[in-house]
Parts: structure tokens; sequence; C-alpha cells
């Protein structure tokens, strides 16, 4: 082995000889290289990814929402009552979610199950109401097939809707993962993900409040 | 190897000079301009193109690795100046291509009315345009001349010298109406309405045809497009009249059918407001027309009134692709209007929906299935 | 859903054996030598007991160098299938003048360019991209694997479902007949009540899922993965590529998948969004179509650019000339590709100012392209040019490209685009940058990293015939597209009128046979090359004189792709390495921590393939029944947390001692 390659013991020496790179040259860490995780990173670029979805059903409802085909507007069928009490339910559910990660940082399994659990009340609340709110528009006749309007709200608001139901399916899946195994760093990686895309779904549920209900009826 | 392809080329280049480029010598000033356009244009990125080819050439031959002679530097690897260079050639040729995008673009917007018959006739006043509404249909072209009166299929005539607005829509899908000797195209679509002003400066008959896929009869949309003097146009309109035929909105959905290949079709009359009823996707009376919809639409809709007054036309444009019939298709019942006031008549031709399931389904409560069109009325 | 006319089964939906095209022969044909070669193929691999080992070395694997070369199977695969259907178009329009119906009925010759365009794009293209950046990328950048090596092997049996569900639709109803975008209202229920648009649809969303997560995969993997030393200005340009081409699926892909979902609902349940008669707006989903797909054209072309940078710079023994300029021209595509969609649809009446607003920022483009090209010209420049395969493809693609691009800089003036746009100028521009830009960048990084993945170099006989061929057949195939263009020839057509138009659909025709000689010659080339792979070996891992830390490891690299990880110093590291005398450490090897294999992603792939199926023929139960297999299945996944292993020290110092023997047997 020739003198310029001198093996390096740690990660650390490595990164001194990258300063000086003519005097004892490293190519290689005899260390195993750890690579920082890229789970976060990854998610968060999923995130954005499935913003860009919400942003172009936000377009359709932005060029269509006010072609009614000579049938109701936003004014006429929405509840904006019911729709406050629903928004209510899931900005509480992203405080107890955001509950439950503080119990997770105090590496207390049990109290962040229980938080866990009381999100996921409030999700299936918030779905049922949601559901509730469709079901009743659809009696009555205002069904997204018919105008554009109403094919953009459903398509919308169902799409938020279906992250919910799948958020929730997750947040099951985690809790019993959670119970098998404790906070373990995968179960904690996973509930991080799955607290962005709670977060997340506020967020945009927080623009669909604004720009569908409030606009639409105020 | 390269002789060969030289060889190879002599052929096309003679091919060229036979053949006929309408795009390359058009007969109508739009076009033509268009045509010096892409002209000026290549010709201002071929200085950059031909040497950018040629130093490609050059270089792969000087530098090949059998040719000592030639100076190797590995490590040269940059130059500020070449990079200024390299960056700032394109940048210009693209600055004076933009400038004449520009302009050239808002001067030959085919919704521009024109401001001259050729380069060197400038348009005298009081010309009147000649008046042309073109409709695409499956999969035929419909040409109605709403200030003679007369109506087309398949075949366009226009005087030279006069400048033409072409009004475009379309009953079906997505077409293109193009002349290439004429002018460039435009989009031809349903409920909505394009438009284009060009002019033909040589008599002759040229090809006119949909330059975007429409389906299965799509290569067969064409017809000719006939320039002509003003006594050949006068007496072109004169062999329409002669015709007799009237076309009214009967006629009009008769025509609409799909059809391939259809022969050249003369009218002597036309329905009034037959071409705002087509862009308005209400020639059968029983559709509420586009514009009105809208209107409706602007001051916030019909209210929960509105929502049962969605029917289904059993037979509405059956088309006929892939073997398959398309399920029915539904529309929004017309509202009574004062100009429009609604008998029963019309009623049979919508088709009472067979069972609750379906009209649920279509969004109309079993109970509103009965209720006749123009029940609804307009908000006041 | 919307009532249906067309009788439907409980059972079998809209299938039923009528589906089966028995009265097309050409259909049958084929699908008789499909069924031969498949039962051949099932024949051999039991008779030789290879289930086992396919299953376990590849089918389930997570290595990224293995899904790579399974990406470029795949692509080269649905190649053939698509050139198919250029051949037959081209014969098509070679035959059908006069009164002549040609030998394909429009019914038929509309799904042949419509499955061409798909195929060639989404099934061909971008496999094999996604291949390279896969294979490559992680070796580039000194990592072992890619971020998360599940998620890898799962995006590419998705493509691959979707490729299966778009084969399925040759021998089980019928394609799209939309042209390969689909616009409303064609591809609407009205217009096209057929399973063709569902079988477009689906095959689209689920192979645009595997897009979009390897697209973020390879960000995750760039970013966070790379050796220590490798900043961002020392990643290798086809990496720097690779990170802005995955930007770029990721910040686009989901807009298709939302078009996407919006036509289907409108086909499903009979929505309102691209029909006009109840509000819609069909131009709405040409403008979403297309702001995904122009960024899907960079998504191509973009490490095609990175290849040619690669292999000029290794063949002419320099260091690329301007790599800052060649980065920051990268980023700048990148962006401006977003703003230049509507260039597609000028004739859509958006007005003078819009139209020139798109125009220019279309033609800004090319400053970066001019750059890059500027940047290869001066790279040859006081170089030393080994004309080895790769080299030839890049000076093919220089000439070529430069036509290419001023072509479409021409398409973007926009009156020019009102005579040009639909017609055969275009379909001639764009097939100049895509086969002279992103294919013979592709053939340009076979012959350049096949060495590297099997240990051999390619026949150099049968690429330079290929290369001919191709290069030849491409001028031969597409100028007269050009002239046709100039004559008002649109795209599309099944057959012409005007006889004068002929001769050049003849020549193009003969264009398209050397084309087909250039795919049989690659062919050939793989074949022999794999005969006299014993005289073809390479022994040192690089044998190009490379440049990259890819070359730093051995021709096939092992599992675990470098022993200890490599410090990176300077652009080109390994050309760094190699200059400073770096000596290859032969002892002291540790156990090495990778991913374990997984059944998971081609079972999840396989269930959302009989979903797709099942929703394109309206078999409720079975796609309801199938959704729910796929959700169960992606839990029961997560319940498993071993999903690693290591690989013991005795076996990467038995490895390394190997390659140890090799190097000196070969010095």
């Amino acid at each position: 082995m020739s003198s310029t390659t001198i093996a390096a013991t740690d990660a650390a020496h490595a990164d001194a000889a990258l300063e000086k790179p003519d005097r004892g040259t490293v190519f290689y860490l005899r260390e195993e290289h750890h690579p920082e995780n890229g789970t976060m990173l990854g998610f968060w670029i999923y995130l954005m990814s499935d913003c860009l979805i919400f942003a172009v059903l936000f377009a359709c409802y932005g060029v269509l929402g006010r072609n009614y085909a000579a049938g109701p507007s936003g004014a006429d069928l929405f509840d904006l009552k019911l729709v406050a009490i629903n928004t209510t339910f899931l900005l509480f559910s992203s405080i107890t979610y955001g509950f439950a990660m503080l119990e997770m940082v105090k590496n207390r399994a049990g109290t962040t199950l229980a938080w866990l659990f009381v999100t996921l009340l409030f999700g299936l609340a918030f779905l049922g109401l949601e559901l509730y709110e469709f079901a009743h528009l659809i009696h009555e006749g205002a069904t997204p097939q018919r105008s554009a309007f109403l094919s953009s709200f459903f398509a919308l608001v169902g799409t938020h809707g279906l992250h919910v139901a799948f958020g929730c399916v997750w947040l099951v899946t985690l809790m019993v993962q959670v119970s098998q195994r404790g906070l373990i760093p995968e179960n904690r990686r996973r509930l991080m993900c799955l607290s962005l895309f709670w977060h997340f779904l506020d967020v945009v549920w927080i623009g669909v409040f604004t720009f569908v209900y409030l606009m639409g009826t105020l | 190897m390269r002789t060969l392809r030289t060889l190879a080329v002599l052929p096309l280049l003679l091919l060229l000079a036979g053949c006929d480029m309408v795009v390359m010598s058009p007969s109508g000033d739009i076009a033509a301009q268009q045509r010096d356009l892409i002209v000026i244009s290549t010709l201002l990125m071929l200085l950059i193109i031909v040497p950018v080819i040629a130093l490609t050439l050059l270089f792969a031959w000087r530098y090949r690795a059998s040719n000592k002679e030639a100076t190797y530097d590995p490590d040269w690897h940059h130059s500020t100046q070449l990079e200024v260079v390299i960056w700032a050639a394109p940048l210009v040729i693209i600055i004076a291509l933009g400038a004449i995008t520009w302009t050239s673009t808002h001067l030959l917007d085919p919704y521009r009315p024109l401001g001259r018959i050729d380069e060197n006739r400038p348009l005298s006043e009081g010309v009147k345009p000649l008046e042309v509404r073109a409709v695409a249909l499956d999969w035929k072209w419909l040409f109605i001349y709403p200030d003679l009166g007369v109506a087309t299929v398949n075949e366009l005539a226009a005087p030279v010298d006069t400048p033409i607005n072409f009004r475009i829509t379309s009953s079906t899908v997505m077409n293109s109406f193009f002349i290439p000797a004429l002018a460039g195209q435009i989009y031809a679509m349903a409920g909505m309405e394009t438009k284009l002003h060009a002019v033909i400066n040589k008599p002759g008959v040229y090809d006119g045809f949909s330059a975007n896929y429409s389906g299965a009869g799509f290569s067969d949309m064409r017809f000719k497009f006939h320039g002509v003097d003003q006594a050949g146009f006068d007496a072109w309109v004169a062999k329409a009249r002669e015709s007799g035929q009237t076309l009214d909105r009967a006629g009009y959905l008769e025509l609409e059918k799909p059809s391939v290949r259809e022969p050249v079709k003369l009218y002597a009359n036309v329905e009034n407001e037959l071409f705002d009823a087509i862009l308005n996707m209400c020639v059968d009376t029983q559709k509420m027309c586009m514009k009105d919809m809208m209107r409706i639409d602007a001051q916030g809709g019909m209210g929960k009134a509105g929502l049962g007054n969605v029917f289904a036309l059993q037979y509405d444009k059956p088309r006929t692709r892939g073997g398959h019939t398309a399920p029915p298709k539904r529309f929004i019942a017309a509202v009574c209007t004062p100009e429009a006031p609604r008998d029963g008549e019309t009623v049979e031709r919508v088709t009472p929906r067979p069972d609750g399931r379906r009209a649920s389904a279509a969004g109309l409560p079993a109970a509103q299935t009965a209720m006749a069109p123009g029940a609804a009325v307009l908000p006041e | 859903m919307t009532p249906s006319p067309v009788e439907e089964s409980v059972l079998f939906g809209r299938l039923s054996l009528n589906a089966l095209p028995l009265h097309e022969p050409i259909l049958v044909a084929t699908f008789a030598a499909v069924a031969i070669g498949g039962v051949a193929v099932i024949g051999a691999l039991t008779y030789h007991r290879l289930w086992g080992w396919l299953w376990r070395e590849w089918l389930t694997s997570i290595d990224h160098k293995k899904i790579g070369i399974m990406y470029v199977i795949l692509g080269l695969v649905m190649l053939l299938r698509g050139f198919a259907d250029a051949i037959m178009m081209r014969l098509q329009q070679a035959i059908a003048f006069g009164g002549s119906e040609g030998y394909l009925p429009p019914h038929h010759y509309d799904q042949i360019f419509t499955a061409h365009g798909v195929i060639m794009i989404f099934f061909v293209a971008m496999p094999l991209i996604t291949g390279f950046m896969n294979y490559i990328v992680p070796l580039q950048i000194g990592a072992r694997d890619v971020a998360f090596p599940f998620l890898n092997n799962f995006s590419f049996w998705m493509t691959t479902s979707g490729a299966v569900l778009v084969m399925a639709s040759l021998f089980v109803g019928e394609f799209a007949a939309t042209g390969w975008l689909a616009y409303p209202p064609l591809s609407g229920i009205a217009y096209s009540p057929g399973v063709g648009v569902d079988y477009y649809i689906w095959a689209l969303q689920i192979a645009g899922v595997g897009t979009l997560l390897s697209g973020v995969n390879l960000i995750a993997t760039i970013v966070k993965m790379r050796a220590p030393g490798m900043s961002m200005m020392r990643l290798p340009v086809f990496t720097w590529t690779a990170l802005c081409s995955n930007v770029l699926i990721v910040a686009s892909f989901p807009v298709l998948t939302a078009a996407l979902a919006l036509l289907s609902l409108d086909r499903y349940v009979g929505t309102a969004f691209f029909t006009n008669d109840f509000g819609g707006s069909a131009m709405m989903y040409v403008n979403l179509i297309w702001i995904w797909g122009h960024p899907e054209v960079y998504i191509l072309i973009l490490p095609a650019f990175g290849i040619f940078s690669e292999v000029v710079a290794t063949y002419c023994g320099k260091r690329l000339f301007g790599y800052a300029s060649m980065v920051y021209a990268t980023v700048v595509i990148t962006i401006l590709s977003y703003l230049v969609w509507l260039h597609h649809f000028f004739t859509m009446g958006s007005g003078a100012s819009v139209n020139s607003f798109f125009g220019i920022t279309t033609m800004i483009i090319s400053i970066p392209t001019g750059a890059k090209i500027f940047n290869w010209l001066f790279t040859m420049y006081r170089g030393r040019i080994r004309f080895e395969l790769p080299m030839m493809w890049t000076v093919s693609f220089m000439v070529t490209f430069v036509i290419g691009g001023m072509t479409g800089v021409l398409l973007a003036v926009p009156p020019a685009d009102f005579v040009l746009h639909n017609s055969l100028f275009l379909i001639a521009h764009f097939h100049n940058v895509i086969i002279g830009g992103v294919l013979f960048g592709l053939f340009a990084g076979i012959a350049y990293w096949f060495p590297k993945v099997t240990g051999f170099k390619l026949d150099e006989f049968w690429g330079r015939i290929s290369f001919w061929c191709w290069t030849i057949g491409f001028y031969v195939a597409f100028m007269p597209l050009y002239v046709l263009g100039l004559m008002g020839v649109t795209r599309r057509m099944s057959r012409f009128e005007d006889p004068s138009l002929q001769i050049f659909f003849v020549i193009a025709a003969f264009g398209a046979v050397l084309i087909a000689g250039g795919i049989a010659s690659f062919l050939i080339q793989l074949v022999v090359s794999f005969r006299k792979r014993e005289q073809l070996k390479d022994t040192t891992g690089d044998p190009w004189d490379g440049r990259t830390l890819e070359w730093s490891t051995s021709s096939p690299p092992p599992a675990y792709n470098f022993a200890f990880t490599p410090v990176v110093h300077d652009l080109d590291a390994w050309h760094d390495m190699k200059k400073r005398g770096y000596v290859r450490p032969t002892d002291g090897f540790m156990p090495i921590h990778m991913p374990k294999n997984t059944w998971a992603g081609i079972v999840l792939s396989g269930v959302s393939l009989i979903c797709g199926f099942a929703l394109v023929w309206h078999i409720w139960w079975l796609a309801a029944a199938s959704f729910a297999a796929l959700v169960s299945l992606a839990i029961i996944h997560t319940f498993n947390y071993a999903r690693d292993f290591h690989i013991p020290a005795a076996d990467v110092t038995a490895t390394e001692a190997e390659r140890t023997k090799l190097l000196a047997a070969g010095a």
C-alpha cells in the first residue's frame, strides 16, 4: 500500500483530511458509512407531489366553480354551520396528533396511543359528517353529474376526504404497531410521517374551507 | 459514407423541386406572411446552426485519436470568455427572434381584422368583408354565409382580394379549420367560437381540411376552397340559390349525424340564427342555449329549483364508435323565455326515465321525471 | 354509474368472447407468436428449474442494479412493440393512396398511432431512462443502493403492470383510438364508449404511480446518499441531469394523475369536467395534460444530455468543458420547462400576447440548450477523441439534434405554428429530437455502460452497423416528413387523395425499414457479444479509462457496489483517484449492511394490474376485491420489520480477493 492512501479510522478524520487533500489523501472510509436517513425527505417530496394534485383540483374548482349549469350554487347548497363543526373536528385532530407526538418524544407509548385514539375519533367524526353532507346533497339531486361546479366540488372535497380516510387506516395500523413493538425508531419515523400527512391534510382543508365553503356562501 | 449520403440527398432535392409545397408558396396574404416568417426565422437560426454542425464535424475529425498532430490539452476545461460567447450567441439570436415573434404574433393574430389585401395594397375604406361561418361536423364541414343567406357542405368559395371573416365552431369533438393556401389554422371546438381573418389573392381551387384528429372519418374530412373572381363568386352564389334547398334546424340535426365522404351540398336558404344555435348547442329547441345557461350562472344559478331540469335523450347524435352505442346523452332543458314560448309538442322527444334507479343516477328524483321541460322559470 | 346500453354481466362486466379480436388476422397471428414465445420461455424456465432463481435473484430483488437491468429489458421489449406499430403505420401510409384504403381500416389504424405514442413515451423511453438512472446514479455517487430499495422494486413492477395492461389491450378488447394524449371530448364516453380509453387511463395511472415513486426515491438518494466529499458541484453531470429529471417527474406526474383521474370520473361517473353541456371545459384538460406533457419531454432528454456529457468527457480524454455552466443550463431548463406548455396549442385561440409569451419562453430554452451543445463541442476541442460506439452516437446526436432544435424553435413562433401545427412537419420535429436526442443518448449509454453491467464489451462491428442504420434510417424516414409538412399534409391520416405525396411516404417507409435494420443489428449485437464474451471481457472494471466512480468498482459491480465508501476530492472523482495514485484496499473488510429482498413489490403490482383490468371491463366485484386486497397486502407488508441483513465480512473479503486476482491476471 502506498503512502498516499491512509485508511481513515473515522468519518471525522476523513472530513479533516478533505481540507488538505495533498497530504495524506483519503480515498475511502474504513468505517461503515451511514448516510442520513432519507425517509422524512422522501415523504416530504411525496407530500409536495400530493399537494400538486390538490393544486390541480383547486384550479379546476377555480375555473369551473361558477359553472352551475343553471343549477344551484354553493350558496344554495352549503350548510356552513355543519362545515364549521367539521372544520373544528379536523383542527382538533391536528392538535391531538400534536399531543401524541409530544408524548412520543417523552417516550410514553401508552399516552401516545391514547392521543392517537382521540385523533382517530376526530378523524372519523370528520369523515362521518362529510359523508352525511354528501349524502344529503345527492339526495337533494345535487349530484356530481349535475354541473361542472358540483363535479369539481365533489372531486376536491372528496379527494380530501379519501386522504383522511386513508390517514385513518394508516393511523389504526400504526396504533397496532406501536402497541406491538413500542416506540422503536421505525415506528417513531412512521409516526412522524403520518404527522406530516395529517397536518398537511389540515392545511389543505383550510384552503378548501376558505375557497369552497366561505367564498362560496358569503 | 459521406458521399453516399450526399448521393442519397440528390434525388430528394430533385423531388423537392417538383413537388408543390403549399406552405412555402401560398396564395393568400396571411399565409404568405406566415411563410416569410418561416423563412426569416430559419435563416436567422441557420446563422448559429450551420457553424455548430460545421464545428462538430471539424472537431470530430481534427481531434480524432489517430491524429497525433492535433494539440491535446486534457486539463483545459474552462474559459470565461468562451463561456460568455456560448451563452451570448444564442441569446442574441433569440432576442432578435423574440422581437420578430412578438410583433408578428400580434400582426398575424387570426382574431385581428385584416389591414391589407396584400403586400402592396392596403385595405380600401368601406370594403365589406365576406362573412363565413364554419362548422365542423362528423366528418364534414358546413359553411354558412349569413349575409348571403346560403350555405354549403364540403365546399367553400370566396372572391379574390376580399377579406373573409370566419367564425368557427364545432358540433362534435375538437377539429382544426385549415386551408394551407389561405391562412394558418385555428381549432374548431363545440360550444366555443374561434375566429380567423384571411384573404385569397390568386384564383384557384385549394385544399381545406381538418387538421386535428377527430375520429374514424377524419382522413376524409376534406373540402375544396374555390378562390374566384367576383363574377365567378356571384355565379356560385346563384347556383346555390338555384338548389332550392333550405337548411333548417331539423335538416341540420339530420346533417349532423356522423357520415364520411359527404358529397357537396348547396343550400339556397338557411334558417335564421342557425349558426348561433349551433354555437350555443341548442339547435334542438328543447335544450337550453349555452349563452342562456351562462347568463343564469352569472346571476348565481337557478337554485335548487334548477336541480330537476335535466333530461336524457335516448337518441342524440348516436355515436357508434368502436362498435358500441353511447349511453344516452343528458342535457339541460330550455326554460321559458318570452321570445321562445314553449309548447307541448316537443315533449315526446324526451324519453321518460324507465326506472327510478337511472333517474336518481342522473340526479333526478323520480317524482320530477314527469315534469315537462319549461316548468322551471327564469328567476327574475 | 352512468347507465350504459351495452349489456354488462355481473360476473364479467362488459368482457365477453366478442372482446377477442378473432376477426383480425394480424392480431391473431401476433397473439399466436406471443403465445408460442411465452410458452417456450415458461417451458425453458421450468425445464431448467429456474423459477426459484428467477424469483429470488430478480423478481423480488431490491438491488438497484438488477432493477435497472429489468427496466432496460422492459424498455427494449416494448421498443419492439412500439416499433412494430411504427412500421405498420409507415406501410399503411405508403400504400393508402387514391382509392386504396390500405390494409388497415381507420378504427385499427387509429389505435395503432395512439398505441405507438403511448408505448414509445411511457413504456420505452421512460423505463430505459429510469433504468439508467437506477443503475448508474448510486454507483456515481458512491452509494450502496437507493434511499428506498423496496419502493424501487415496487416502482418497477408498477411500470411493468402498466405495460402489461397496454399489451393486454392488443388481445382483449381494443386500445384507445384518440391520439396519445386522449383529448376530450373525443376521449369522453360519448365519443369513445369502448374499453380503449379505459385501458389507456388505467395503464398510465398504474405506471404513473411507479414513475412518481421512483422520482421521489432518486431525489432522496441523490440528496442524502452521496459519498463524503461529493458536494453538489462535484456531482457527475449524469447524476445532475437525473436529479433535475426526477424533480420534473415529481412536479409534473401528479398533474397527469389528476387530469386522468378527472377524465375517468367523466367516463365512469358521468361528471362534467371536460364536456361543455354541463359547464365543463375540454380546454382545461388540454392545459393540464400539457402542463405535464411538456416537462415530460425534458424528463426524457435531460438524462440523455447527461449521458452525452459523460461520454464526451471520457472518450475525449478530457474534463468536461464548462461543468458549472452545464449544471446551470440543466437547472434553467428544468425551471423553464414549466413555462412553455401553451406552445402545444397556439391554435386554440389564446390571443396574441399569451401566445407570444409562451413562444418566447420556449425560445429561451434554446439558450441553455445551445450552451450545452457548445460545451460538448469545446470538450472535443483539444481532446483526443476515441471513436468508440458511444462517441459515434454522440457526434451523430450533436448534428441531428441541432436540426431538431431549429425546427422546434421554428414551431415556437406562433404564426409559423399556425401553418405547421399538427402537420407532419411537427411529427418530423419531435422524432428528430426524441430519436436524435433521447434514443441516440440511450444507445450511447448502452454501449458505454454495457461492460460495467455485464463484464464484457459490446461487439463493435454490429454496433457500427446498427449505428449507421439508425442514423441514415432516421434521415431517410423523417426528412420526407418535413417536406410533407410543408406540403400541408396533416398528421394521423389513414389515407390520402393526392398521389403526388406517395413517393415521400414510400421513402419514409424505406427509412423505417433501415431503422428496423438498426434494431435488428442491435439485437444481433447483443447475441454476438454474449457469444464472444470471453474475447470481449473486461477485467479491469474500467475499460474506457473512465472518470466517474462507477468505473472504480468491478464489472459487474458486487451487490454492495463498494467494499469501502469512497471519499471524493474533486469532480471526476475516479479520474482524480487514478491520477493521484489511489491503491485499491485489499484487506480490513467489514460486514456490509444491505436491504433484504421482498415479495411485496411484485405482488402489490400484480394486484394493481388485476384491479386495473377489472375497472377497464367494469367487473366491479373484482375491482373492489382486488382493491381491498391491495390495501390489506400493503398493510401486511408494513408489519415486516426485518428488512435488512449484513453481508458477512468473509464474503466481502472473498469477493474482493477474486477481483484482486482478476486485476493481477489482467495487468
